[in-house]
């Protein structure tokens, strides 16, 4: 049995040692390497926290100016609608029907519910929000749809195995091994990326605007303008109208490509059908006049609609280098994130750093298993000897389980498995120095070895038992290299308890009752 | 070979006054060094903070780099020199920003230093969230795992082993630390993983002489139980000393060849090594002798 189980672990850990295996074997065995961690390989661990409650606020936002248009259309008049934080005051008309706002509420809202209802002087004053089970709806929907669009975004960039993970209500995690440009993948992952559309306001006047009487339905929104000449960014104001007419949500794709002008990069856009047709008619009835392409709240572009397009298509133009292009594009089409996202812990580790590491880790590790060896076979002599191959079985099996389970293996893994090869021969130690004591009372060679291995085995259980423990709240407290840690000593102590006894045992009495000994080299 | 020939008879009893005083010199040591360096040398897994790695092509000193963190106020930056091209840089802020401190230092190195004469090995920044969170999750992971040990050998042997055997952990965690103050060694998330490492190893030396005290104690019922401990302490100690020897000659690899990372946890673990070791010999079992003067056990009268 001991012979099979080594032989499945050699299996598991063969990819691992040589690339050239025969073909036959990638096809129909194993063929994953050990699965390194990141401090080892190289790459970025991004903790994320979606910010939820700023998900809430657009959708509430959104509703508000929704409630304003329905109210409207069934011609209920109000004097003030506006959302305040989170919720929604609306001032009625005096002598408004009291119950007109709860039916419209019940009917086209059924998401909000009043919280407040006060009348002063015969005027109503409502303060709504969202029920408590909406809120908490849109919270979980607006991780969801944050993890759905990185992990989009993180294909196109192109990583080898990435991982992106939910924790907790609101976290995620992502891990780009082998990553090189940490910032603009930070950056590509943390991007809004909220495309909108809007048109400028000709009629008013921006200066106007400008010194604090912006006119009804309007907004300022900066832009920013980069002097060709100079190089310098400088901010720039415009008067939009507040009505988003077109968001991101209405493409279908977009695609980097370079203009014959000037050799400059562009971003081409098309919309998804629906998109198209109210593109089309936009710009059909406002020829002439400007339209603002936002992005993220600034005013990329606002180029003057020369006539009606059809056929959907669009350019998002304007100074960029042909990465921040393509991450545009990759952005547009991998869609916005509902809300915005904070980066609560970063850990990067460079690729020689990573190397490094692991050629340290491989010589302490042979080192370490080198001078314990020399020390069991000069202590317990030819017994050392027995418990040296119970060691190396030992370490090539924990090496194998470790492929087996495509566990992670991390510098505290690594310092894991040395620290295993110490605390394995604890259990020999132990049984060793019991046979000795047997053999010094008088015992036989056999009945001194079956006590060294019966008394022995509580001990040792019970040791390792506790170390087992420690290691359990390792791995459940611990981030990802200390995890890495806690599985290597785990899994190298369970299987010292095989190879201490089993394997040792096996030899012993290979040589007792076979060969018949009389005396034992211990 | 063997290291003890003749069956020694050691009086491992006799000499508790003074263990217990050598102890509690250790501890208050311990103690006043953490207070007179005013707390912990928090790292940033705990504190929060930035931490920069960097090799550069050429030599520098470390105020040249001080002074260029300067321009972008990081002067007080805590700056460790690997070797003469290689430093760490730490510092307790982290940026709100999504560029973040570590593009903002890049930037200046590169001004400074010019493009490409480093290369940035590591980086981790830690928000000030998840440093409070990591700290709460260290702590708990100590206390329980303490909780968990004495539930343990309180079941597999009596209560008064397993409170035997958790003030010895609670003495040996706090002399680690001690160690940890006095060095100024950064106390991170590794470091916490090596005070696990070594709670589960030093139970582990408790639990065997406790094993060979239950064994002695079966067989000779009426001996006194000074006595008993002091032979089973001594039969023992054959295989006390040889297993922390050979953990020991494991861990001084790692603590020269380990690399950086590995180097603080490999130091904590030796001074756990030892102080395991001492403290199951003269701390654990002692604290039962006295529980048994004040309470005779019940297991003797089987």
């Amino acid at each position: 049995m001991a012979a099979a189980i080594c032989l499945v672990a050699i299996f598991y850990l063969l990819p691992s040692l040589t690339d050239n295996l025969p073909s036959f074997w990638k096809e129909h065995l194993t063929k994953e390497k050990i699965h390194l961690g990141l401090d080892l390989q190289g790459g970025t661990h991004l903790v994320l926290e979606v910010d939820t409650d700023k998900a809430v606020e657009s959708t509430l936002e959104r509703t508000t100016n929704n409630l304003k248009e329905t109210l409207m259309e069934n011609k209920i008049r109000f004097r003030n609608l506006e959302r305040k934080k989170g919720n929604i005051v609306v001032e009625m008309q005096e002598g408004a029907p009291g119950s007109a706002l709860e039916n419209i509420i019940k009917e086209h809202f059924p998401d909000l519910e009043i919280a407040n209802s006060e009348t002063t002087a015969g005027k109503e004053t409502a303060t709504l929000r969202f029920k408590i089970k909406r809120v908490a709806e849109i919270k979980k929907l607006a991780v969801e749809q944050s993890l759905e669009t990185i992990r989009n975004r993180i294909d196109q960039f192109g990583v080898s195995e990435p991982e992106i993970i939910p924790e907790g209500i609101d976290r995620i995690i992502v891990q780009l091994p082998g990553v090189k440009d940490t910032a603009r993948a930070k950056n590509l992952i943390g991007k809004t990326a909220m495309l909108e559309f809007k048109l400028v306001d000709e009629e008013h006047s921006l200066d106007e605007a400008l010194k604090g009487n912006i006119p009804e339905g309007d907004t300022i929104v900066y832009g920013s303008n980069q002097d060709r000449e100079t190089g310098r960014r400088n901010s720039v104001p415009y008067l939009l109208k507040n009505k988003t007419l077109l968001t991101g949500e209405s493409l279908e794709s977009a695609q980097v490509k370079i203009s014959d002008r000037f050799g400059e990069s562009y971003v081409s856009i098309k919309f998804n059908q629906q998109g198209a047709a109210d593109f089309e008619r936009i710009t059909a009835e406002n020829v002439k006049k400007r339209m603002a392409i936002i992005l993220d709240g600034t005013v990329h572009s606002a180029p003057v609609i020369q006539e009606r397009i059809a056929g959907g298509q669009a350019q998002i133009t304007g100074s960029f280098t042909i990465d921040e292009a393509k991450d545009l594009a990759i952005v547009l089409r991998a869609g916005a994130l509902p809300a915005p996202v904070n980066i609560l812990e970063e850990r990067t580790v460079g690729p020689s750093l990573g190397q490094d590491s692991i050629d340290k880790g491989v010589w302490s590790t042979i080192i370490g298993a080198l001078l314990v060896i020399v020390f069991m076979a000069v202590y317990y002599n030819l017994s050392g000897v027995a418990a040296d191959g119970a060691l190396l079985l030992n370490i090539i099996i924990l090496l194998g389980a470790l492929a087996a389970f495509r566990a992670t293996l991390t510098i505290p893994g690594i310092a894991g498995i040395v620290l295993t090869i110490g605390m394995a021969v604890d259990a020999n130690v132990l049984i060793f120095e019991r046979i000795r004591e047997e053999l010094r009372g008088g015992k036989t060679v056999r009945a001194a070895v079956e006590a060294g291995y019966s008394r022995a085995f509580a001990t040792v259980l019970d040791s390792h038992v506790t170390t087992l423990i420690a290691a359990l709240f390792l791995f459940q407290f611990g981030t990802g290299p200390v995890k890495g840690f806690a599985v290597t000593l785990s899994i190298g102590i369970v299987v010292s308890l095989f190879t201490a006894f089993y394997v040792t045992r096996i030899i012993f009495d290979y040589f007792i009752w076979n060969k018949k000994i009389q005396k034992l080299s211990i | 070979m063997e290291i003890i020939k003749k069956k020694t008879n050691i009086d491992f009893v006799g000499s508790m006054k003074l263990n217990f005083a050598l102890s509690i010199i250790t501890i208050i040591i311990s103690v006043a060094s953490v207070i007179w360096h005013g707390g912990l040398n928090y790292g940033i897994d705990f504190a929060g903070g930035t931490l920069v790695q960097v090799k550069f092509q050429q030599a520098t000193t470390t105020e040249k780099l001080r002074q260029t963190l300067d321009a972008i106020k990081l002067g007080n930056s805590v700056i460790q020199q690997f070797s003469p091209q290689e430093f760490v840089i730490r510092t307790p802020e982290s940026a709100n920003d999504l560029k973040g401190l570590s593009a903002h230092i890049e930037e200046t190195l590169n001004n400074s230093y010019g493009k490409g004469s480093f290369e940035v090995r590591r980086v981790e920044v830690v928000g000030p969230k998840v440093g409070k969170d990591l700290t709460q999750k260290a702590i708990l992971a100590v206390v329980f795992s303490w909780v968990a040990m004495l539930l343990y050998i309180a079941w597999r042997f009596e209560f008064r082993y397993g409170v035997g055997g958790i003030v010895a952990l609670i003495h040996d965690v706090i002399i680690c630390i001690g160690a940890l103050s006095l060095f100024n060694k950064e106390f991170s998330l590794t470091i916490v993983a090596a005070l696990l490492t070594i709670i589960g190893y030093s139970i582990n030396d408790t639990i065997v002489v406790c094993d060979r005290i239950r064994e002695n104690v079966r067989k000779s019922g009426k001996k006194d139980l000074g006595e008993v401990i002091n032979a089973s302490i001594n039969e023992t100690l054959s295989r006390t000393i040889l297993s922390s020897l050979t953990v020991f000659i494991v861990v001084v690899v790692l603590f020269f060849l380990g690399g950086e990372v590995i180097h603080d946890f490999a130091f904590i673990l030796l001074v756990g090594v030892f102080v395991g070791t001492y403290s199951s010999i003269f701390i654990a079992t002692p604290i039962v002798l006295v529980w048994e003067r004040i309470s005779p056990s019940k297991m003797r009268r089987r």
